[in-house]
């Protein structure tokens, strides 16, 4: 049985109360070291949404017709890992083809995120949790949008820390992390008002 | 059906099938068709299958760009300057690239894939490197730790014209797998031999200790072994002026101007310029080609040779010039050149001995855009 919450409360969701970067914590990785630079970050940010959206469906699509029936869920981390390779390799070559301009922005970053758990996590939940196509839609596109509102956030605030006088020992990953945990406890504020489950 | 055999079966047919799509979405989505590539404003024009990195797809033409990474845009070798718009620089071109190359959308051409018409400038020079097969025809030892290795192209590349090269320029030896060392790699030597001879390639080569491809080619390679080289490249090369050439080198820095030296006494170009060769070398083991270089000298009366020995032993019984070259260079640049005249500086040798040298010779006037030289390390 799919959890009885309406697909767009799922995206608002998604997106604010359970963001899968600050809530969940995943996808940190590339979250730290990208998030130096603006211009990356959206870039990235845009990649993750398009990504997370594509791939979620597909694999929801992998899980009800082979997995489940099959019941072969033992296998479903190998197999979600194999989708979404294939999803990241097709993805690049087909936007170098149809347009040039997006794959500048966006190619050099879909590599990356093959190996970002943001996405593998993502596809996860969205099977623990049971969701049917249109909750699984939404939480695709929301979680994506969540982690790409949460790089741009980092960002600007890293544009200023740049020019902030943070002690030695903190500078570079340290301030940011501790950066990402006030930022976290802002987004749990809004938790109780929206539920992904 | 047993999980055991269900599990492995889907996996492998859901990755087959996902392979299969990739293959096919390659197939339809990286059909370029053919592309022509334009170098240097209709010189050459290139008929190529597009898809593939221009560095790649050059080579497949016989035009070799230099690259010491293999097209992994590690080295920022291959740089190439591309008219056409194919889009801003990529993150992996800019840490080789100055502001000025940027500008002028110098780009790296293992980065750039062919996608439609190019039109790009390259050094004509390039068009002239070839991979030629050889042979070792000698091997002569020059001193304890320098071997003249002295090669024979292959007769297809004789029929084929040989080699044509300038004076100066360097081919890459290609050192193949041996021992412990388990990749091909290349290295760069200056050709010593002369342009007119185009059937061989000569080049000196001094053992480094723990050197790679020095260690091969004083160990392991034989007279009658083939070898692989790739060249001519560089711009190592006498100017065309009337300026006094001032020429310092020490070691197998000698091979650069051996090839200019012989190419003046074949050819009579140049001996109407003063020349100044300054040779340096610890003590007289390490000295060759000294009576080369005096038959020349007698030859030539505006050639001058000066070898030098910074620590002469007392059974050498040396009378030339003794101390490091940069302080012989300098006395001789106060007491027999003298300052007054226009000079070029030509140097061949190690990073320290060539920095050096520079100080010495803007100290005596000559220009840091009048020094030519070539480091090895």
């Amino acid at each position: 049985m799919s959890p009885l919450v309406h697909p767009i409360t799922l995206l608002f969701a998604s997106i604010f109360t359970s963001n899968i970067l600050l809530a969940n914590f995943l996808g940190m990785c590339s979250f730290i070291s990208i998030s130096k630079d603006q211009k990356s970050s959206f870039g990235l940010g845009l990649a993750v949404t398009v990504v997370m959206t594509i791939t979620m469906v597909v694999s929801w699509a992998v899980l009800k017709l082979v997995i489940e029936p099959l019941g072969l869920d033992y296998l479903s981390f190998i197999i979600f890992i194999i989708v979404i390779a294939a999803i990241v390799q097709i993805l690049e070559m087909v936007i170098d083809r149809l347009s040039p301009a997006l794959y500048m922005a966006l190619g050099i970053f879909l590599p990356l995120i093959t190996v970002n758990c943001a996405i593998l996590g993502a596809i996860l939940f969205m099977q623990i949790r049971n969701y049917n196509f249109w909750q699984t839609l939404s939480f695709g596109f929301g979680s994506g949008a969540g982690w790409w509102l949460a790089i741009m956030l980092l960002s600007s605030i890293r544009k200023k820390i740049d020019v902030a006088p943070v002690p030695a020992g903190l500078k570079g990953p340290g301030i940011t992390i501790i950066t990402i945990g006030f930022m976290a406890m802002a987004f749990i504020g809004f938790s109780g008002m929206l539920s992904v489950q | 059906m047993s999980p055991l055999l269900l599990g492995p079966l889907v996996v492998a047919l859901i990755s087959s099938m996902l392979a299969l799509i990739i293959s096919v979405t390659d197939r339809i989505v990286n059909d370029y068709g053919e592309v022509t590539i334009d170098i240097n404003g209709g010189k050459k024009v290139l008929t190529v299958k597009g898809g593939s990195p221009l560095l790649g797809t050059l080579a497949f033409q016989n035009i070799f760009v230099p690259s010491a990474c293999g097209g992994r845009g590690s080295c920022g070798a291959c740089k190439v300057r591309i008219l056409s718009d194919v889009g801003p620089h990529l993150p992996t071109e800019l840490p080789y690239m100055n502001p000025q190359e940027v500008a002028k959308n110098v780009r790296l051409s293992c980065q750039i894939k062919v996608k439609q018409n190019l039109a790009i400038e390259l050094p004509e020079a390039l068009f002239n490197v070839r991979k030629f097969k050889t042979t070792v025809e000698r091997i002569r030892n020059l001193t304890y730790d320098i071997k003249e290795v002295y090669l024979r192209l292959s007769d297809e590349a004789i029929a084929a014209g040989g080699i044509s090269f300038t004076p100066g320029q360097y081919a890459q030896l290609v050192v193949p797998p041996y021992g412990e060392v388990k990749e091909s790699i290349q290295r760069a030597y200056s050709m010593s031999s002369t342009p007119q001879d185009k059937e061989h390639i000569e080049l000196l080569i001094r053992l480094v200790p723990g050197g790679i491809a020095t260690t091969w080619v004083h160990q392991h390679l034989k007279e009658g072994d083939t070898v692989e080289v790739v060249g001519p490249f560089g711009e190592f090369a006498i100017r065309d002026t009337d300026a006094v050439m001032i020429f310092v080198a020490g070691g197998s820095g000698m091979a650069p101007f051996k090839s200019m030296l012989n190419h003046m006494a074949q050819t009579g170009q140049w001996t109407n310029r003063d020349i100044w060769y300054f040779f340096g070398a610890r003590s007289k083991r390490d000295m060759f080609y000294l009576d080369e270089m005096a038959d020349l000298a007698k030859r030539f009366p505006n050639f001058h040779f000066v070898p030098a020995l910074s620590e002469p032993k007392p059974e050498d019984e040396w009378t030339g010039p003794v101390g490091l070259i940069t302080n012989v260079l300098d006395s001789y640049f106060k007491e027999k050149i003298g300052t007054d005249k226009p000079m070029e500086g030509y140097l061949c040798g190690s990073p320290g001995m060539i920095d050096a040298c520079i100080k010495v010779m803007t100290s005596n006037g000559i220009g840091q855009d009048k020094i030519y030289y070539d480091k090895f390390a």
